[in-house]
């Protein structure tokens, strides 16, 4: 976890330090590993069983692979508020064309890849080349995948297409030592939900992608100063262009999951996803300034909102609101400590730069 | 904004300093959904006056719910260009804060008793708390940007996550209803003024923010920081403490638009309560032509960008538009305006335009 990163065209620090990312993610790590270990020895219940921590990921493995798209764009400097939009939309087309059109899984797939990548197109194009606001742009691109969702159809309903139930009912098994014995001494194996598999590959491919190839190192390179990456003559256009594109088609594929996992196509699907996605790529460290991420933490981002969501329920606050304060204060802590951290960094960076000039000039800013 | 006077060579002088200030893009757009109706369908201009249950004369017709129902987003616009250009970010949390102060107001307005007859306290009483809660979690919101430098969006993502949740809990989720009639003046009418309240304190409210700005130099202090932070400190202004101003000027706006909401109905529904008005607040800044990356701004052409957006509503809703499936053309329509306003695209309107000029004297000399 030490600085690997060090081509993200910012001042650096000493090679033994952490770089703002590593650090970020870190403390997500940590403090996800903190609030399971509270869990499961203070509130013990279900959280002692692998199974349960088990179920919440694959309920968000939705959730996982937007908020990966999301970090990207952030990386990049951008955001994409459209990916919630996207989500419903893909569900509910999906849900239309299974059930009332008696289509073909594999092509509801490709559909959903297709809405996908048609909405980062678009909005790519509309951000990088004609350089409107992102966050303009894929405001209307909620409005519409939102609006246009109602059009398709109306009403949630169910889909009992016999291929799709197959689909969505089948569950990948873990090995032996994560499963449990019920009262009478059943053995109940371990089980993940198909999604998880996908949001785990998206993850790694992602990951490998941002650390190693050059495309990788481009985001961070726009996201953390435009104007010296175009310098040191990469293609910014096209780099904002492609985080868009990755993000709007992940928002595709993440619809199928959650498409997946609820088995129904309603309007009202993934309604403030967008902001629970922008949320756990905050907690995971990516900033929205650009340049600074990681999408490692940006897993651990998602679980630790969905882990704290269940820990608050099962105290006894099982009152509606209290979700929505707890989430936000655990952003709020998130966001202050991030801010402080960096200030402090900036100021001995800055002091590390001055020691290393022979005469320092005078600092006027 | 690029001024577009170099692209357009003044031909009269009025018609030159129109097109430099930014107010021509929402103009524009009104005429154009002006025109678009009148052509559709020329009955959407009457103006009628009817007479309401209890025997009070009113006008209605498409234009005056235009201007009643679009006044909650105009005293938004006020407070959010405020924010755009100080901060040059936007705040999202205005919908969950409006939920927030309504909240508030029937607390006070109702006491314990969520269904009394009568009410426990003063409107004007309610009124004030709700302004102080909403300018207190303004506050919260401008010291996050202020202090802690982070990005508003992010910032206000708090309170937009738990706003509504807090809502609830003053309530403790009970629906308060206000029983007493004077109350619903403020989000209907007065009896005896045909014209609906909403309006008139929009104007209100327009009006001395405008005197506001008249005669003091906050709009030039909120300008510069919006341009140059580093600049405006060696300037001696103090950046810090005019963000926070601009957000707690929001929570006052956010104070009065939940005051009217909330007497609408005279109760409130947490979850439903100025859904999405943050989108059209940010839409109708940006739609005023102001920058959404801060700095220069102009108040009145938000305020017509608000009713812009209303208009543009009503236009829909006349066309037998569904209210869920409203989203999509207002994007279209949002996505066109934004295109045809984007400087790359004017540059090259631009360009292509002169060609077409140079290249005809060629043609006509050959």
């Amino acid at each position: 976890m030490l600085s690997l990163t060090s081509s993200e065209g910012k001042l650096k620090a000493p090679r033994s330090r952490m770089t703002d990312t590593n650090l970020l993610t870190m403390i997500t790590i940590v403090v996800f590993v903190a609030m399971y270990l509270y869990a499961y020895f203070a509130l013990q219940q279900g959280f002692t069983k692998p199974q349960t921590m088990l179920n919440i990921i694959s309920t968000n493995a939705y959730l996982i692979i937007l908020a990966c798209g999301m970090s990207l764009v952030m990386i990049t400097g951008g955001i994409d508020i459209s990916v919630g939009g996207v989500t419903a939309l893909v569900s509910m087309s999906c849900a239309v064309y299974l059930d009332m059109h008696g289509g073909n899984v594999y092509v509801a797939m490709l559909l959903a890849v297709g809405i996908g990548l048609a909405f980062g197109i678009i909005q790519g194009f509309l951000v990088a080349y004609l350089k409107i606001q992102p966050f303009i742009v894929t405001l209307a691109g909620m409005f519409f995948a939102r609006g246009l969702t109602t059009i398709i159809h109306t009403n949630p309903f169910n889909v009992e297409n016999k291929d799709f139930i197959e689909l969505k009912d089948s569950r990948v098994t873990l090995p032996d030592f994560l499963g449990s014995y019920t009262r009478k001494g059943r053995f109940i194996p371990a089980t993940i939900e198909l999604g998880v598999v996908v949001a785990l590959i998206i993850v790694a491919v992602l990951f490998v992608v941002l650390k190693w190839t050059k495309l990788g190192r481009n985001f961070y390179a726009v996201g953390g100063n435009r104007q010296s990456a175009l310098m040191l003559g990469i293609n910014t256009q096209r780099t904002v262009f492609v985080s868009h594109v990755i993000c709007s088609l992940l928002a595709g594929i993440g619809g199928f999951v959650y498409f997946m996992h609820v088995g129904s196509g309603s309007p009202s699907h993934a309604t403030g996803a967008e902001m629970n996605a922008i949320a756990s790529a905050i907690i995971g460290g990516t900033m929205l300034t650009g340049g600074v991420g990681n999408i490692i933490g940006t897993l651990f981002g998602v679980l630790s909102l969905s882990l704290i969501q269940n820990i608050v329920s099962s105290v006894g606050l099982d009152q509606a609101w209290w979700t929505g304060i707890t989430i936000a204060a655990m952003l709020c802590i998130f966001l202050v400590v991030q801010s402080i951290i960096i200030a402090r960094r900036k100021k001995t960076n800055m002091k590390l730069a001055a020691s290393k000039v022979p005469k320092p000039k005078e600092a006027s800013s | 904004m690029p001024n577009n006077s170099k692209v357009q060579p003044p031909k009269a002088p009025l018609w030159a300093r129109l097109t430099k200030h930014q107010i021509i893009i929402p103009i524009a757009a009104l005429l154009a959904l002006a025109l678009f109706n009148l052509i559709a369908d020329p009955s959407f201009f009457k103006i009628t006056l009817n007479e309401t249950s209890n025997g009070n004369k009113v006008l209605s017709g498409n234009i005056i719910s235009i201007i009643d129902s679009g006044s909650e987003l105009a005293i938004l616009a006020l407070g959010m260009t405020l924010v755009t250009a100080a901060s040059g970010g936007q705040d999202i949390s205005v919908g969950a804060a409006i939920a927030i102060s309504g909240s508030v107001m029937l607390r006070v307005l109702c006491g314990s008793d969520s269904h009394s007859a009568t009410l426990q306290a003063p409107i004007i009483v309610a009124l004030l708390i709700a302004c102080l809660v909403s300018m207190a979690f303004g506050a919260f919101n401008g010291a996050l940007v202020a202090f802690f430098k982070i990005q508003p969006m992010v910032a206000t993502l708090i309170l937009f996550t738990a706003g509504r949740s807090i809502a609830a809990w003053i309530n403790n989720n009970e629906l308060p209803i206000v029983n007493d009639e004077s109350f619903g003046y403020f989000g209907n009418y007065i009896p005896g003024i045909p014209i609906p309240t909403p309006f008139l304190i929009a104007i209100v409210c327009f009006i001395v923010t405008w005197l506001f700005m008249k005669f003091t130099s906050i709009s030039l202090y909120v300008q510069s920081v919006g341009v140059n932070e580093k600049t405006s400190r060696l300037n001696g202004l103090n950046p810090e403490f005019i963000k926070l101003m601009t957000y707690v000027l929001l929570g006052l706006c956010v104070a009065i638009a939940a005051f009217i909401k909330v007497s609408r109905i005279s109760t409130i529904n947490y979850s439903v309560i100025a859904k999405d008005i943050e989108m059209d607040a940010i839409l109708a800044v940006a739609l005023g032509g102001n920058a959404l990356s801060g700095g220069k701004f102009s108040m009145s052409s938000s305020v017509l960008g608000a009713y812009v957006i209303q208009f543009l509503t009503t236009t829909l809703y006349k066309f037998e538009v569904k209210a869920t499936a409203l989203p999509a053309y207002k994007a279209v329509v949002v996505i066109l305006l934004v295109v045809l306003s984007a400087p790359t695209v004017r540059e090259k309107l631009a360009r292509l335009g002169k060609k077409l000029k140079k290249s005809k004297p060629a043609g006509q000399a050959a």
